[in-house]
């Protein structure tokens, strides 16, 4: 990378977070106006983005090509106070943490004090969140069922589709203005509300274009003081492109990054969506402008690199916005899910890599940044060498890009009934989530503890941790003479939790419909415009809820363990299992050893473990699948976890696969951490026991050391690998390679490894960010896998 | 064919992908006739069943567990062991390695296995030390895509002091087997200051000039990582001291081989 690259990524690594008061002041200011309390909701809504957009400082960064801050600076972070508000504790807990910190500066504070916590104490979502739920949600959420996503962050999840790079906001408010003149107010009752929401897009489409103008009044004022003539010139071409985009479509390469950058910004700052808008099928919608630039001699590749790398900056420069109340303190991860997809099928089912595909991969092996994340998408079509050039970049350790596959993120979202070409075009956001990009909105709505539940099923319906009968009395496990008895029993039980978490789900999306619309995202998703109705109320032409099931490993193997160890060997009775569990296997370490090496696991290929992840996958499948939701989309389930494995693990006792209470449970469909026994092909053929194509993704992370990717022959076997998997219908696949020793430095001496990443569990992180606990946990799966 | 053919193995290894073309699954024979020195699979070479002493820990606390290395078996389960990653060798043209130990010390077991292997459309590879009757060698090679020919010491009477057996055998098969247009990738294990001398190294390369049909030199650099192995099995490891060869020697052997024309990779 160059000089001025180099520079650029730099700062980034170097810019220290902190929490800027500056977005939650100017909505605080704006709602406190009497323009506030005389509009709709949405109109509302739009107005606070065009109040914060008017106000908030320009930020323009030495030498940068790609221009815009959510912040007043890189990393300075905005709070969202209309979702969840800060406490002054929650703030000197942030800035003192020692995991990834934010500084909170005493004006930052103060302003909390006197100005932000007076007026929104009581009136944020996320108080109005819990003052709406149940005491059988609530009872169930503390004792770690299951986690909200939408208690703090507003509902996001959706990726961009190809729109932008046709239309400009002039177009879209045209789009807008058509669809107001149809309004139908004899006929039609919605006439009002539509109205309202097209009203709020029209404004918030004129904010952005203001925003960018704002950009050019900056860069031209910064050319006027520019010593140095070329970057002057780069400054006064930058305000122009300001000027064209995003009013309207772009032109060139450079104006279409432009362009998206600008919306992204929009979007961040318009709510605190979770998690992922990214401009998804970044090859496909760039191409056309470097093929006609670089054939007409405009555009050299070494300069589209460069602005691709200085795109790739800005992303590195937006952490995720910070937590409140004790996820603050815990939480171990603060990316964002921004995941660049390359590779895949285009529209009409063709092979849609390009040389633009390679020229990305080449920036992320080069920026090695934590954001934005890669993925290369796989089908059939697809040639080996996108992936052999994948293999290599993971060689390095970086644990990007993922792989997945194309063929079945298109049947997954097929079944679910998308249009084949909507299909196509669509990809995997967050972690591993498939999603229809541009017409979509897909909402993770909360990790589902699988494992918790048997728990309580083995305790009739008694949460040993919090002291409460919060399951149905599903039977005295003592009594059970049969397997199958614990199989129903647990059914029962998962239903019956799945029910509490979808009556929450229901009522979290109505109060995001009905008091914090976002008409900025409505008018990106297709289609919220002609629909004249939010992103939020169900406008996207697919709406999708999913719940993710955690601990895919952990639970098959305690019920393996159950069923060999108590029904078929009756090496114990259930009685006495129950005891060790509860002693957390407290003397008993004769019993601990046989149940961790002498009893089947999953992850090696063997159907009397394997055939519990696939009752217990159906039995989740049919609990969630094709249950309507609140906004008139469907819920589904997908099999992630993100770090949430590791909280799971801390509410769960000592369990009958030998795990002692408190420790993490397995991620995603993985193994649980070194049950695995016959390599990775053992692993991949459990893996693909469940049906993939009824999920909305699935996480699988292989952990391999580099000595396994050695050579042509190392990565040839590796891809070879990957295609089986795929040819099984494998979603997804991830590598971490790294070797424990490193690790164990890592963590002595943390200084040393500042620019450590390893892959997590769907994403990637700095090694020195994670918590102690997930960082053993990682040096242990590492160890196992080295021989 | 109901007739219930068993044999005795020590190990099956998936994911192998250094033992022929593509993604394989290796099968280890337990028996060998040959007694290496180097020999990394200790409990390859008795033919008997044998009571390893394994440490296991749990929570830092210390199990001795005893474990029987090696298990009596019929070719059907070790056939539906291996037909679990058929869809690997398909995807990446792989197949069965029947190694050890020395597979043709159990003729009817392996020659079961191979016509179960062909059967089911999957290519086979076969390691052998070539320490073995021609008969028995021509039994079973029409049934074998691959020979992987392990090759150590030309010198009669240092082979039989290195190996316990002289090599007689080993040469008089290889030579067959290349008459015969097999297909032979040669194995030879680099022992610094055994078989890597300058006198064994041209005899090797004179050797290799002869014969037909050899698809490549494998050169396996001679580890430490055994020693441990012969500590459970309670044997003696007679190259207590000796190192691991030099990345500057390996290139060097490999220069020398690459020199009569043969493709070599290091480590199979």
């Amino acid at each position: 990378m160059n000089n001025r690259i180099s520079k650029l990524r730099e700062q980034s690594l170097r810019a220290v977070n902190r929490i800027s008061a500056e977005r939650a002041l100017l909505v605080t200011e704006f709602y406190m106006s009497d323009l506030a309390q005389q509009v709709s909701i949405p109109v509302k809504r739009a107005l606070t983005f065009k109040y914060i957009l008017e106000h908030k400082r320009i930020c323009i960064n030495e030498g940068e090509l790609i221009v815009g801050e959510r912040g007043p600076a890189p990393k300075a972070t905005p709070s969202y106070p209309e979702v969840c508000l800060h406490s002054l504790q929650d703030l000197d807990i942030l800035n003192s943490r020692p995991k990834v910190s934010f500084k909170v500066d005493d004006e930052t504070r103060k302003a909390y004090e006197d100005i932000i916590i007076p007026f929104w104490k009581g009136k944020s979502h996320r108080e109005r969140l819990f003052r709406e739920m149940d005491q059988a949600w609530i009872d169930s959420y503390q004792a770690g069922v299951f986690t909200e996503f939408q208690e703090q962050r507003a509902p996001g999840h959706t990726v961009l589709g190809g729109k932008i790079y046709r239309k400009g906001f002039l177009d879209l408010k045209d789009q807008i203005r058509k669809n107001m003149e149809k309004l139908d107010f004899y006929a039609d009752p919605q006439a009002m509300d539509k109205r309202e929401e097209l009203r709020a897009m029209e404004i918030v489409a004129d904010a952005l274009i203001l925003y960018a103008e704002r950009h050019a009044q900056e860069l031209e004022k910064l050319a006027d003081g520019e010593p140095d003539p070329s970057r002057k010139a780069e400054l006064n071409e930058l305000a122009a492109i300001c000027r064209r985009v995003p009013a309207h479509a772009p032109q060139t390469f450079h104006e279409a990054l432009q362009y998206y950058w600008f919306v992204h910004l929009g979007v961040i700052t318009e709510t605190n969506p979770w998690d992922s808008f990214n401009p998804g099928r970044l090859d496909q919608h760039l191409y056309p402008f470097y093929k006609r630039e670089t054939e007409a001699g405009t555009l050299t590749k070494e300069r589209a690199k460069e602005i691709l790398q200085s795109f790739w900056v800005k992303f590195n420069n937006h952490p995720a916005p910070p937590k409140v109340g004790v996820t603050a303190l815990e939480s171990n991860t603060y990316t964002d899910f921004a995941l660049i997809n390359v590779g895949g099928l285009t529209s009409d089912g063709k092979d849609a890599v390009n040389e633009m595909s390679y020229l990305i991969l080449d920036v992320i092996e080069e920026m090695r940044l934590l954001q934005p994340s890669s993925m290369v998408q796989i089908s059939k079509q697809n040639p080996d060498n996108l992936l052999k050039r994948a293999a290599r970049i993971l060689k390095t350790g970086f644990g990007q890009p993922s792989i997945f596959n194309t063929d079945s993120i298109i049947q997954e979202l097929m079944r679910q009934g998308k249009s084949i070409e909507d299909a196509r075009n669509g990809g995997a956001s967050g972690c591993v989530e498939s999603g229809a990009f541009g017409t979509e909105a897909y909402w993770l709505t909360g990790y589902f503890n699988l494992t918790k539940v048997l728990e309580i099923t083995l305790n009739n319906g008694f949460d040993p941790r919090t002291g409460k009968q919060i399951g149905l009395q599903t039977g005295d496990v003592t009594s059970f003479t049969a397997f199958d008895q614990v199989m129903e029993a647990f059914e029962k039980q998962l239903r019956h939790f799945i029910d509490i978490k979808i009556k929450g789900n229901n009522i979290i999306e109505k109060l995001f419909g009905d008091y914090i619309p976002v008409p900025f995202l409505s008018l990106l998703v297709d289609d919220c415009i002609d629909n004249a109705r939010d992103y939020n109320r169900g406008g996207a032409r697919y709406n999708t809820s999913y719940i993710q099931g955690v601990g895919l490993g952990s639970i098959t193997d305690i019920l393996t363990s159950l069923r060999y160890n108590v029904f078929d060997t009756t090496k114990v009775t259930m009685a006495e299992m129950l005891d060790a569990l509860k002693s957390n296997f407290e003397g008993c370490d004769e019993l601990r050893f046989d149940l961790v090496y002498n009893t089947p696991k999953y992850g090696n290929d063997d159907d009397y473990a394997d055939q519990h992840a696939v009752s217990v996958f159906n039995m989740f499948y049919q609990a969630v699948n094709d249950r309507p939701t609140a906004r008139g989309g469907k819920f589904r389930i997908n099999m992630l976890p993100t770090t949430s494995h590791v909280y799971f693990g801390s509410v769960i006792g000592a369990t009958p696969d030998g795990r002692k209470a408190g420790l993490p449970l397995s991620e995603g469909i993985s193994p649980f951490q070194g049950s695995d026994k016959k390599g990775p092909t053992a692993v991949l053929k459990s893996a693909a026991r469940i049906d993939h194509l009824k999920t909305g993704g699935t996480l699988l992370n292989q952990k391999f050391t580099p000595q396994l990717f050695e050579g042509e022959r190392g990565i040839e076997s590796l891809v070879q690998l990957i295609r089986s998997y795929f040819r099984m219908d494998g979603h997804h696949i991830q590598f971490n390679v790294v070797n424990a020793d490193t690790l164990r430095d890592a963590q002595k001496f943390p200084e040393k490894y500042q620019d450590l990443i390893v892959r997590v569990a769907g994403y990637s992180d700095y090694f020195n960010d994670l918590g102690k606990d997930l960082q053993d946990e990682i040096i242990r799966r590492t160890e196992h896998t080295e021989f | 064919m109901n007739i219930c053919v068993k044999g005795i193995i020590f190990d099956i290894k998936h994911y192998s992908i250094n033992d022929g073309p593509g993604i394989r699954t290796t099968v280890f024979f337990k028996g060998c006739p040959l007694r290496c020195w180097w020999c990394h699979n200790p409990e390859s070479q008795s033919r008997h069943e044998e009571v390893v002493i394994r440490e296991r820990s749990l929570d830092g606390r210390s199990f001795t567990v005893e474990e029987i290395s090696g298990r009596w078996v019929e070719a059907e389960e070790v056939i539906r062991e291996i037909e679990k990653d058929g869809i690997y060798y398909d995807q990446s043209g792989g197949g069965i390695t029947f190694s050890g130990g020395e597979p043709l010390m159990q003729p009817v077991f392996l020659l079961e296995l191979l016509k179960m292997s062909k059967e089911r459309g999957y290519h086979t590879a076969l390691d052998t030390c070539g320490h073995v009757d021609e008969t028995v060698l021509k039994q079973v090679m029409d049934h074998v895509d691959l020979f992987l020919y392990d090759l150590k010491l030309i010198d009669a009477e240092e082979h039989l002091k290195y190996t316990g057996v002289t090599n007689e055998k080993v040469l008089k098969n290889l030579i067959l087997l290349s008459d015969m247009g097999k297909k032979i990738i040669i194995r030879i294990p680099v022992i610094p200051g055994i078989t890597d001398t300058p006198k064994n190294i041209t005899a090797l390369s004179n050797l290799l000039t002869e014969l037909n049909g050899l698809d490549r030199i494998d050169l396996l650099p001679y580890h430490m990582i055994a020693k441990s192995k012969y500590q459970r099995l309670n044997m003696n490891y007679k190259l207590e001291e000796l190192q691991e060869p030099s990345l500057e020697r390996l290139k060097e052997l490999k220069e020398v081989f690459e020199g009569i024309g043969m493709k070599v990779t290091v480590g199979g």
